[in-house]
């Protein structure tokens, strides 16, 4: 690649990856010793899609994305310790552990989940941009979403609504090649899906998901054609989830040496190419990153560890506010 | 109300239109969103006008995607407006169960309390008008089945007058079901009426032999059916329940303690239903003040049919309440 090589953002990128791996290799070990339970969906091989989008938002832009959602999360800044204690199902989770791994959210970082029916964070993405321009904020929403949502009536009434009133929604679908465990060519008639902005008079693009660089400059574009007030973008990051879709699948789907193939194309290495192929990183940098990611890894472990359970009597707080003016 | 006061009448249509313009002209955050609310007036001609006063960013037409833009009211709450969302009738959110259910309703609680949503959502209800099987059901008590939202059931003109500004300062989702056979129904309404309530039910007429407990349409037919016991004799009391989810409780148990005797009348489905609901509470909160078994009238458990003689006969009616009422008076 010719393209000029920022060695301290791509460095900052690339321990961005590596804490979503480590800090995941780390969870499936947890879940394992039943230190997690219910659903864990990896995204382990897709990183460098939420850390190349994440690169171009600023802190009043909001975020939507799915239950695969501890990559974004961490990306966008959520603390590794809040999650992994929320997964724990721990109150010093950032839910208080009523979401777990599922339902991540975060009004700091404006992050909002998390969301587990699939498809239904579009919808509420055109709503916070609907009210980004109705107050006249230059914000932009950035939803996550995958290729199985594509399918989704949301999709087409979100996608729909989102340029009917130029809003300034960047749709973001990772496209992992599977809904679950069925191939995209077994769902959709037309598995061109950026070519899908085109029936809403959307702008589109498409990027490879696995080059963190890539991912940034089509994210880039993105927003700030978005920002322009042109409008929502739908990017198509094409990418691939190296483990299973949850704990309890046996990828009878799939080959082992499709897995293989695309490892070989796996974000975090191909950054590390460019990176030592511009003679801008060593083994050392990448030793001392390891070593640095493994304390925050085991650092939010012990902070889930340590964590408390929320008082069973509390159950009820919060199914309505406490506050009772809006 | 005092004497003093001036009241004109007013339809539960204009009621519900000047709640609206209150609402719009109090807070700029407060928008309109639905099918057919701007360029057409309203499915029912309730928000008539609006889109020329208040322009097509805060009277804003949605194209047919309940789903979509329900779930786009919810963002647009989170994001610091204040949306009121209407759907044309109840049968049609149906498509928009899931915002409803696994998003409104559940957002603060599984966001550990960090996410809200003043949300507002309206439609019409009930039979009553020939619209048959899929534009015709009482399906509020069926969603008041859900934890984390309000639900409302205006039927007087004051409440529907009233009810929307109040729910619009709830901080949580509140759905306000409005039944379509009452648009045209005029009453006196205060001049200077505004705000009322949304926790408490009401006495709408008082008695001392039999409570019966409704809401919506159905009060206006126990209203009649009161009317026309009395001349014969038994004092019924009618209990609007206003809100259907949370219940006011105390209000019909404490009438019941003075009567012994309960009806409720409820345009929902039999099994599983609010009815159901209530009936059980009584039973757990005030049976040793029962002469006799709770007792039910609710619309057959049928698809609404379209002609009227069937519609009818799957409701409800003046005459069935007045009957079951009897029987249950002379019951000793």
């Amino acid at each position: 690649m010719e393209t000029y090589i920022d060695r301290h953002h791509a460095i900052q990128q690339l321990r961005q990856m590596l804490l979503i791996r480590r800090f995941e290799e780390k969870s499936a070990e947890l879940y394992s010793a039943s230190k997690i339970r219910g659903f864990l969906h990896l995204y382990i091989g897709e990183e460098a899609v939420a850390v190349g989008v994440m690169a171009v938002l600023t802190p009043e832009d909001a975020v939507v994305a799915t239950y695969r959602e501890h990559g974004q999360a961490l990306a966008r800044g959520m603390s590794a310790g809040a999650i992994m204690a929320e997964m724990y199902g721990k109150q010093e989770g950032c839910c208080r552990g009523r979401g777990g791994s599922m339902h991540l959210f975060d009004a700091a970082t404006r992050f909002y989940g998390g969301n587990a029916i699939v498809g239904g964070g579009l919808p509420l993405a055109v709503g916070l941009a609907l009210a980004d321009k109705m107050q006249r904020r230059n914000r932009v929403t950035a939803c996550f979403f995958g290729d199985g949502a594509v399918a989704e009536g949301d999709f087409h009434e979100a996608m729909n609504l989102a340029a009917l009133w130029q809003l300034p929604v960047l749709f973001l679908c990772e496209n992992n090649l599977y809904a679950m465990g069925t191939a995209l060519r077994y769902t959709e008639a037309n598995q061109d899906i950026a070519g899908k902005g085109g029936c809403y008079s959307m702008a589109s693009a498409f990027a490879d998901g696995m080059d963190v660089m890539a991912v940034e400059d089509a994210a880039q574009t993105a927003v700030e054609f978005i920002r322009r007030g042109e409008g929502p973008y739908l990017l198509e990051c094409r990418t691939y989830r190296f483990r299973p879709h949850s704990m309890f699948d046996t990828e009878l789907y799939r080959t082992k040496e499709e897995v293989e193939l695309w490892k070989q194309r796996d974000p975090i290495e191909v950054l590390v190419r460019h990176l030592a192929d511009s003679g801008l990183f060593r083994q050392a940098d990448r030793d001392a990153l390891e070593r640095d990611v493994a304390a925050e890894v085991e650092a939010a472990v012990a902070f889930a560890e340590a964590g408390t359970w929320e008082p069973a009597e509390d159950l009820t707080r919060f199914v309505t506010s406490e506050r009772r003016s809006a | 109300m005092s004497e003093q006061t001036a009241t004109k009448a007013t339809t539960y249509r204009e009621a519900v239109k000047a709640a609206l313009c209150e609402a719009l002209h109090k807070d700029e955050r407060v928008f309109l969103m639905g099918e057919d609310v701007g360029h057409y007036g309203g499915c029912y001609a309730v928000s008539k006008g609006l889109l020329a006063e208040f322009g097509p960013e805060r009277i804003r037409d949605t194209p047919l995607c309940e789903s979509g833009f329900v779930g786009a009211g919810i963002g647009a709450a989170l994001g610091g407006m204040r949306p009121i969302v209407e759907v044309m009738t109840v049968n049609f959110s149906l498509l928009a169960l899931d915002q409803i259910l696994n998003t409104a309703a559940t957002l603060l609680h599984m966001s550990g309390g960090q996410f809200n949503v003043p949300l507002v959502i309206r439609m019409a209800t009930g039979a009553g008008k020939q619209l048959a099987a899929q534009h015709a059901h009482s399906l509020e008590g069926w969603i008041a089945h859900i934890p984390g939202i309000r639900v409302l059931s205006p039927a007087t003109v004051e409440d529907a007058r009233g009810m929307l500004w109040t729910a619009l300062q709830d901080p949580d989702p509140v759905l306000i079901f409005e039944n379509n056979t009452l648009y045209n129904m005029e009453g006196m309404l205060s001049e200077n009426a505004g705000p009322v309530d949304i926790d408490s039910a009401r006495v709408r007429r008082p008695g001392r032999d039999i409570t019966l407990i409704t809401y919506s349409a159905s009060l206006f037919k126990c209203l009649d059916a009161a009317e026309a016991l009395a001349r014969e004799g038994i004092e019924a009391e009618v209990i609007d329940l206003r809100s259907l989810r949370p219940l006011d409780d105390a209000a019909y148990l404490a009438s019941i303690a003075r009567t012994h005797r309960v009806l409720i009348v409820d345009e929902g489905w039999r099994s599983g239903s609010l009815s159901a609901e209530i009936s059980a509470r009584i039973m757990e909160q005030g049976f040793y003040d029962l002469d006799l078994p709770v007792e039910r009238l609710c619309s057959a458990e049928v698809p609404i049919p379209y002609a009227r003689h069937m519609e009818e006969a799957a409701l409800p009616q003046v005459d069935s309440i007045m009957a079951t009422v009897k029987r249950m008076v002379s019951h000793e």
